[in-house]
């Protein structure tokens, strides 16, 4: 670009000017610099998640209106550098290349601000519309850093600066006024040269004018700015040439000698060089415009690590957290819960009312039993999982997440897992299906797969009302707890050794490196954690508004017909529980777990606890109400409570071995599908679900046959 | 490669918790040298050591910022140890350093 370029919105690099009343704003920024706090407070609860065509990165979109427009405004991942190392890395950087946004916002954190200003530059450089958020300016100034905002956005080309503290909602109105300004072309920002010294800049020419005859081609059009990332070796730069030029072949050739000669005559690699000329812009310009006295942001947070990442303390104090977390969940979740449980009931009640008493039909009974039953028994969990998703909220907005990763991933490392592996685990622990989402923390690919394959092994919520339902029918009172807790902790073992595993066989090969910041301590926004919340739980209802209330229904189905011929002439009519369980047996559901009992009789299973295990594959929630049916408990006064029922026809250890077997295996389809999508191919999922399914069996045969022969079958 | 005084580089892994010095050069891929300039960890720049336990993880401060690398990340940065040092009547190790914003 030219020194005679000073229209750079509106400008052919840029694409043209938008159309009226609406603006697209794109927000970018460094990691933990307050970014998604200023999207939050500029769009609230009018957001939006999906995806980005073609990756599994998360698209944050929201709206706002303001100063006359409508405000689209991405929030874009945290992002270093426009050289992208990571893909949510490149989906920002491609966003603001091939999206031309009317204004990208680059929240700056203030309290570091020469690491924040680096992408800055960069964008700077890319001509790109630009305001620039001073965000936790608060603790800028606490800590004694004064800005002088008009030297410093004259040094950055005139670039508006706004000082926020997105915490406290201030300066949002400003950001958005300069926004609009730059968006609508009425401020125009000024091109400022990086001087990157005589050599890079003659080689800079030298590629530009190469490229200038497939100027209109290239995305950015732009050729300097290409140039400029070819000397910096940007493989994703070098695929944009080779689409662009019909020369590709010798422009990247002459790239290549550029940076050879740049490497001989600096002695070091062309991007080292023009990152450190980056830096020594950025240096300078603080160093006129920035005043700070000497003091860490870090001080009290330093203070607070001495004892949450003590080298003893550290680990004991983080399983203290844990447990912490699961314990309010299941304590304060059972209040709600309870409340949900009675709603459903009345619901159901009532439904039945809607026909004459005493008739029974196919459509009544698909409403009560089918859908309200089904779908009710997953969403009485909803409380639980709630809870669990604020806690696991409040642990990654105040940063004590990053130091749990530090923590473990010494651990995690041995067993040949990422640290940051431990974060989808810990939201496996409430549903499956958005833990594996959360694996997109994970850069390398073959991280995230191991995690998603083991992540299943974290005992989630839908197994609890199984075990609630079989500890209460077999233990007594003080073993209840103690037992559940040891099925978590197979759980976690298995996985464990499960990963290692899998890294000796299908994942070998060198660590993934560890690198990640490590935020100051942070108080949360109640707002940011709410809508972390929010985002977390609606994939479980979603789950259950969909592939529960299919899988209820299919079930429904399967176990409701055929059904057997009419009642004997003679004799009274059976009870409504004894018929519903004969047509149970006779239905297609019973006849697979009559089918499959040969299979399963080694492990302990008759043919009903198959049958029950068919509607668990849907959803593991199903497995105790299906059980109830099969032991046709219904309203009814000599109707024996389901307990009973199980203690009179199963072992203890037949009950220990149907909750490890649901512990191990068979994933819910909402795990499967979920898997499928993220790991994008339908072999990883076959693998998950085959693997463990087998995993399970293997490990529930060995239980019950050595406990069988140990003599503890009986009783 | 030295610092001119005779002294090699050394793994960053190697220095203690308290210990200064200067960043050298990564030993690692382009893309991931690129993001660790991007996020502070540049030739030349003064770092710090704040934890290393000698297993796991470290932690150090750069200019403001501070970074977990993992142990085998840590081996392959390479450093100048600066003459100060976190011995016995210094600070004790693993207290905030003093950085500049």
């Amino acid at each position: 670009m030219t020194d005679a370029e000073t229209n750079l919105k509106g400008s052919a690099a840029w694409g043209g000017g938008p159309p009226a009343g609406r603006l697209t704003v794109a927000l970018a920024g460094n990691p933990n610099s307050g970014k998604t706090t200023l999207f939050n407070n500029l769009t609230g609860a009018r957001q939006k998640i999906g995806n980005y065509p073609g990756v599994t990165v998360e698209r944050k979109e929201g709206v706002c209106r303001h100063g006359g427009f409508r405000l689209d405004i991405v929030d874009l991942p945290g992002t270093y550098s426009l050289t992208a190392y990571s893909a949510d890395e490149l989906v920002a950087r491609d966003f603001v290349i091939d999206t031309h946004p009317d204004v990208v916002v680059d929240v700056v954190d203030a309290s570091n601000l020469e690491r924040n200003l680096y992408l800055a530059v960069q964008l700077m450089e890319l001509g790109v519309p630009m305001v620039i958020a001073l965000n936790m300016s608060d603790v800028a100034d606490a800590r004694g850093a004064s800005v002088d905002l008009e030297r410093l956005s004259a040094l950055l080309g005139d670039v508006p600066l706004v000082r926020t503290v997105g915490h406290q909602g201030k300066g949002t109105r400003e950001l958005l006024d300069a926004a609009v300004a730059v968006g609508t072309g009425a401020r125009r920002l000024r091109h400022v040269p990086i001087p990157y010294g005589r050599e890079v800049e003659e080689e800079i020419a030298k590629l530009a004018a190469r490229l200038e005859p497939s100027a209109a081609a290239l995305a950015p059009r732009a050729p300097r700015w290409i140039a400029l990332k070819l000397l910096e070796s940007d493989a994703r730069v070098e695929d944009r040439v080779r689409a662009a030029c019909d020369d590709a072949a010798e422009v990247l050739a002459a790239a290549e000698a550029s940076r050879r000669h740049l490497a001989g005559v600096f002695r070091d690699d062309p991007e080292t060089v023009i990152a450190d000329r980056r830096y020594g812009f950025i240096s300078g310009a603080c160093q006129e415009a920035v005043r700070s006295t000497i003091e860490s942001r870090h001080a009290l947070s330093d203070k607070i690590d001495a004892v949450l990442v003590h080298p003893v303390l550290g680990l004991p104090i983080f399983l203290g957290l844990m447990y912490l977390v699961f314990f309010l969940t299941f304590r304060l979740g059972q209040y709600p819960m309870a409340g949900l449980e009675w709603l459903v009931e009345r619901l159901r009640f009532a439904v039945a009312g809607l026909w004459p008493t005493g008739v029974e039909g196919p459509l009544k009974s698909l409403m009560v039993d089918g859908i309200l039953g089904g779908v009710g028994g997953v969403l009485v969990f909803l409380p639980n999982i709630l809870i669990l998703f604020l806690a696991i909220a409040v642990l990654e907005d105040t940063g004590y997440m990053a130091r749990a990763a530090f923590i473990v991933d010494r651990w995690m490392h041995k067993i040949g897992l990422h640290g940051k592996s431990f974060i989808p685990m810990i939201i496996g622990f409430g549903c499956t299906v958005p833990a594996i989402l959360a694996t997109r923390v994970l850069e390398s690919r073959r991280d995230r797969l191991a995690t998603m394959l083991i992540l299943p092994l974290m005992s989630c919520s839908a197994r609890l009302p199984i075990y609630v339902l079989f500890t209460g029918a077999f233990f007594a009172a003080r073993w209840r707890a103690p037992v559940m807790w040891a099925f978590y902790l197979v759980g976690i073992v298995a996985a464990a050794a499960l990963a290692k595993t899998l890294r000796a066989t299908l994942f070998r090969g060198e660590a993934a490196p560890f690198v990640m910041e490590l935020p100051p301590y942070r108080l949360p926004t109640i707002q940011g954690m709410l809508l972390h919340v929010w985002d977390r739980g609606r994939m479980y209802l979603r789950k259950a508004g969909t592939l529960i209330l299919a899988a209820s229904v299919v079930l429904w189905a399967m176990t409701s017909f055929p059904k057997p011929p009419g009642p004997p002439a003679a004799g009274p009519a059976p009870a409504p529980g004894a018929r519903r369980a004969a047509e149970l047996e006779y239905s297609v559901a019973g006849r697979i777990g009559k089918a499959l009992e040969p299979a399963t009789r080694p492990i302990g299973f008759d043919w009903r606890i198959n049958t029950a295990l068919v509607g668990a594959v849907a959803a593991k929630e199903v497995l105790v109400a299906q059980m109830g049916i099969v032991y046709s408990i219904g309203e009814g006064p000599e109707e024996v409570p389901l307990q009973e029922e199980l203690r009179r026809h199963y072992t203890p250890l037949q009950a220990v071995a149907i909750m490890l077997f649901c512990l191990l295996g068979l994933p819910c389809m909402a795990t499967a599908a979920v898997t499928w999508s993220e790991s994008g191919s339908w072999r990883w999922m076959l693998l998950q679900w085959g693997g463990l399914t087998a995993f399970a069996y293997v490990a529930t045969l060995v239980v019950y046959q050595v406990g069988s022969l140990l003599g503890l079958g009986s009783g | 490669m030295d610092d001119g005084g005779g002294n090699p580089a050394v793994p960053l892994s190697s220095l203690p918790a308290g210990a200064k010095a200067r960043l050298v050069s990564v030993n690692a891929g382009a893309g991931l040298r690129a993001r660790l300039v991007a996020m502070g960890l540049r030739p030349g720049v003064p770092v710090t050591v704040v934890h290393n336990r000698g297993r796991g993880p470290l932690l150090v401060a750069v200019q403001g910022t501070r970074i977990m690398l993992g142990r085998g990340m840590a081996d392959k940065v390479l450093v100048w140890p600066l003459a100060e040092c976190p011995a016995a009547g210094g600070k004790p190790a693993g207290s905030p350093p003093a950085d500049p914003l």
